[in-house]
């Protein structure tokens, strides 16, 4: 059994582009969320496009940010490569590059994938439709990795996959949380105080954890909690530590596969053990900011090391 | 000759039902237009899903597109295509010796049965596989013969593909989206199935192996990339035949041998179906500025340490001007006369010819020697006459660039249109596997139909179809 370097990258590539569209998606929904329950201003989008890191390219086209502005560039614009249309184009290309590696089911989840969202965002997009197509292209995402997770043999193809998945989905929380970490600090909420709704359920909301954060802890908010909830919970499918310990996991699959332990397994321990064995209190003493800075580098550093280990492209 | 001679193969010359079509036409008679309207939607629908598109060069949108699909199959008799198939063995068998003999000791122009010129001075004729012997002894390991029907018995060769034939997943997929629809036809009819090709395809490579390969040949399917027009079928046969699709970037030669980058290192490749031209195939040995090549891969094949599938330098063989020699070579090299009939040729190159062809130039079908996918061709009868004034002139310009033929009435098979059925014309393109086990042929192939009223251009990339073939079982 043997598999390209190419063909790994491509995959890994598919999955980061996919996972990518729908936390795109699930920023918009906070974003349109918070401007229909509160008296508008547009400050929100603001960081909202920081979240997505997609901030610089629009104020460099565009200036001022503006809600319409800010929904089209996040869906359509291809300038924006990190619009959900330009993300799905992507996953798509490297789809149909690796195409051998994929079952019928994925490869067909992922075209019609593009198909459908293509001819949903011919125009721009308006806003009674705003619902529906942000509905359409988590549901698109879920399908492909509904059609992964069903049909795709569990070898090392399938963890290039996940591992694509999990980096994106991991770089997509900590960026969550460092845009708004100063509403979890400690200075910005004096023991007992409550926390703005609307901040929490910004921060929740994008990470798609208010109902699974009651579950857990109730009704109360705490910016303890929630901190703790999205950094430590490996119940929390979108949570850092659950995000970092499926690389470590996909890896150490794949260090068994081969016979071979390599330096981007390295990293993903030190990512586990060192970063996100620290409990709470030590990270808020340390700085959140600080903490999430070192996280965010070493997932970086981590994709970097893969791409070597795995010679996706030498 | 008018559209109106031309042979259909549903209803003769005349309007008698032909055998083969009884089957088809109790269908049509039974089913509802609009419900063949709809499943013809839905095959379309069934093609983008899958993928099945190709790249247009030069299309302003760069858009994929879709070969249409016509839902009317296309039948042979059984005796007519083990007829044919007889005639097309016999033809491929000889053009595998021809090679051999004209990068060996080019016996063939020694007896004078093709003039030194014909090579000497071709393109398609490569030195550097002078004197080289392919693992396994074939050059073409895969054909794609196209011919044309003219009547109940006439068939023509209008071309040998001998380098890298395309079309064969469209042969497959056409035949998996009439089983998936009208499954009912296939239970009154029995048809000669085709979906063993990539499994034969798989055994004629690893049966060509270099020795080197050790029982267990690792094959890969070479692509210049994802935005070949062909690039569907590149990875549709490499997945269908489990093996790796490769570019030139994940090739590189390593002690000795042509080895793909994995993700534990490279490996080695023993035959390669590669799908790349001869000219692009090694910056080192051909066009110096080709990106899409292995550097030294010709080397590699000289120590026989890799096989390429198609062979180098096979163009000689379905190279127009040699095309005109076909009947001689067929018979200088297997001793009997051709099985299947070659369309009259004039050589532009000789002055005799090419007076008649300036002459009777609105008659005669005028191709570029090297030309192919029905560019830069002149159809004379449909041509106005600033376009034969034209072509006039470049024939007199390069004479040895062309070749002309005289335009044949091709068969006409129904398709279904909007205003219910109409014939159209068609051509075949069988698949021919050659192995030193033998040459196989899957039966049917790909029939190509003009989709314009009295259009004789077939080609994909200028607005023809496909088909579903089918050979029955007797």
């Amino acid at each position: 059994m043997t598999t390209l370097g190419k063909t790994a990258g491509g995959l890994y590539w598919m999955f980061r582009h996919l996972e990518r569209s729908e936390n795109t998606a699930r920023m918009i929904e906070v974003g349109q969320r918070i401007a229909l329950t509160r008296s508008s201003d547009d400050d929100e989008w603001g960081s909202i496009l920081q979240a997505a890191a997609t901030h610089a390219g629009y104020v460099a086209k565009h200036g001022e940010v503006t809600r319409d502005l800010a929904l089209d560039w996040m869906l359509r614009d291809p300038d924006n490569p990190s619009s959900v249309l330009s993300v799905v184009k992507a996953a798509r290309d490297n789809a149909r590059v690796v195409r051998t590696a994929l079952t019928r089911e994925v490869w067909e989840a992922v075209n019609e994938a593009w198909m459908t969202l293509c001819a949903a965002m011919r125009r721009k997009v308006h806003d009674r439709d705003l619902q529906d197509v942000l509905a359409l292209i988590r549901q698109r995402a879920a399908f492909v990795r509904g059609a992964t997770h069903g049909t795709m043999l569990r070898n090392d193809i399938y963890d290039f996959c996940r591992l694509g998945m999990f980096s994106e989905r991991a770089d997509c929380t900590a960026r969550i949380l460092d845009v708004k970490y100063f509403v979890l600090l400690p200075s910005a909420t004096a023991v007992g105080s409550r926390l703005d709704d609307v901040q929490w359920e910004t921060i929740l909301r994008s990470v798609s954890g208010v109902g699974a954060f009651q579950m857990r802890y109730g009704q109360q908010l705490r910016p303890r909690e929630i901190a703790e909830f999205i950094i430590h919970d490996r119940a929390m499918p979108r949570s850092l530590a659950f995000c970092a310990h499926k690389l470590e996991e996909n890896l150490g699959y794949l260090a068994a596969d081969y016979g071979t332990r390599l330096p981007s397994h390295e990293i993903a321990e030190r990512l586990n053990q060192r970063l996100l064995g620290r409990s709470i209190d030590t990270i808020f003493e340390n700085g959140l900011h600080e903490f999430l800075m070192e996280v965010q580098h070493c997932l970086a550093h981590l994709s970097q090391q893969i791409e070597i280990d795995y010679r996706f492209y030498r | 000759m008018s559209k109106s001679s031309s042979f259909d193969e549903m209803w003769g010359h005349e309007t008698v039902l032909r055998d083969p079509y009884v089957p088809i036409n109790e269908w049509l008679q039974q089913e509802d237009a609009g419900r063949l309207r709809r499943k013809a939607r839905d095959a379309e629908d069934l093609f983008r899903l899958t993928g099945i598109t190709f790249n247009v060069y030069g299309a302003r949108d760069a858009a994929e597109r879709l070969i249409p699909f016509d839902i009317v199959p296309r039948v042979i008799a059984g005796r007519e295509w083990d007829r044919l198939s007889r005639g097309i063995e016999q033809r491929v068998r000889a053009i595998n010796a021809f090679l051999h003999d004209i990068y060996h000791r080019q016996e063939i122009i020694r007896a004078g049965r093709v003039p030194i010129e014909a090579i000497e001075r071709n393109a398609a004729f490569l030195p550097q596989m002078i004197g080289v012997d392919p693992p396994g002894g074939v050059y073409t390991h895969i054909v794609g013969t196209d011919l044309v029907r003219t009547g109940e018995d006439e068939f023509y060769v209008l071309e040998d593909n001998a380098r890298t034939p395309s079309g064969v997943s469209y042969m497959l997929e056409n035949r998996e989206t009439m089983l998936h629809m009208f499954p009912e036809l296939f239970m009154k009819t029995r048809v000669r199935p085709v979906s063993s090709y990539p499994a034969m395809l798989h055994r004629s490579l690893c049966a060509c192996a270099p020795n080197s390969s050790n029982g267990r040949p690792v094959v890969g399917v070479m692509t210049p990339g994802s935005y070949n027009s062909a690039y569907y079928e590149h990875s549709f046969l490499a997945d269908k035949m489990g093996v790796e699709l490769v570019e030139g970037q994940d090739l590189r030669v390593v002690d000795g041998r042509v080895a793909m980058r994995t993700t534990q290192g490279y490996q080695p490749i023993d035959v390669l179906y590669r799908r790349v031209d001869d000219d692009w195939i090694d910056p080192l040995n051909f066009n110096p500025d080709s990106a899409l090549g292995v550097p030294g891969i010709m080397d590699v094949y000289r120590a026989g340490r890799i096989t390429l599938a198609n062979a180098p330098g096979t163009g000689i063989a379905d190279d127009k001007a040699i095309y005109s020699y076909m009947p001689e070579i067929v018979e200088f090299y297997t001793g009997e006369k051709a099985l299947l009939k070659n369309v009259p040729t004039w050589r532009c190159a000789e002055p005799e010819a090419l007076s008649y062809v300036l002459d009777n130039l609105s008659e005669l079908v005028v191709k570029e020697v090297h030309g192919s996918g029905g560019y830069g061709m002149l159809i004379g009868p449909t041509a106005s006459k600033k376009e034969l004034s034209a072509f006039r002139d470049k024939l007199k310009a390069r004479p040895g660039n062309y070749i002309a033929q005289p335009t044949l009435s091709l068969s006409t098979v129904p398709i279904f249109t909007r205003a219910g059925l109409a014939p159209r014309h068609v051509d075949l393109r069988p698949f021919v596997l050659v192995s030193p086990e033998g040459v196989s042929i899957t039966p049917g192939g790909l029939t190509r139909v003009a989709l314009k009223k009295g259009s004789l251009v077939v080609n994909s990339s200028q607005g023809g179809g496909t088909k579903d073939t089918w050979v029955l079982e007797q």
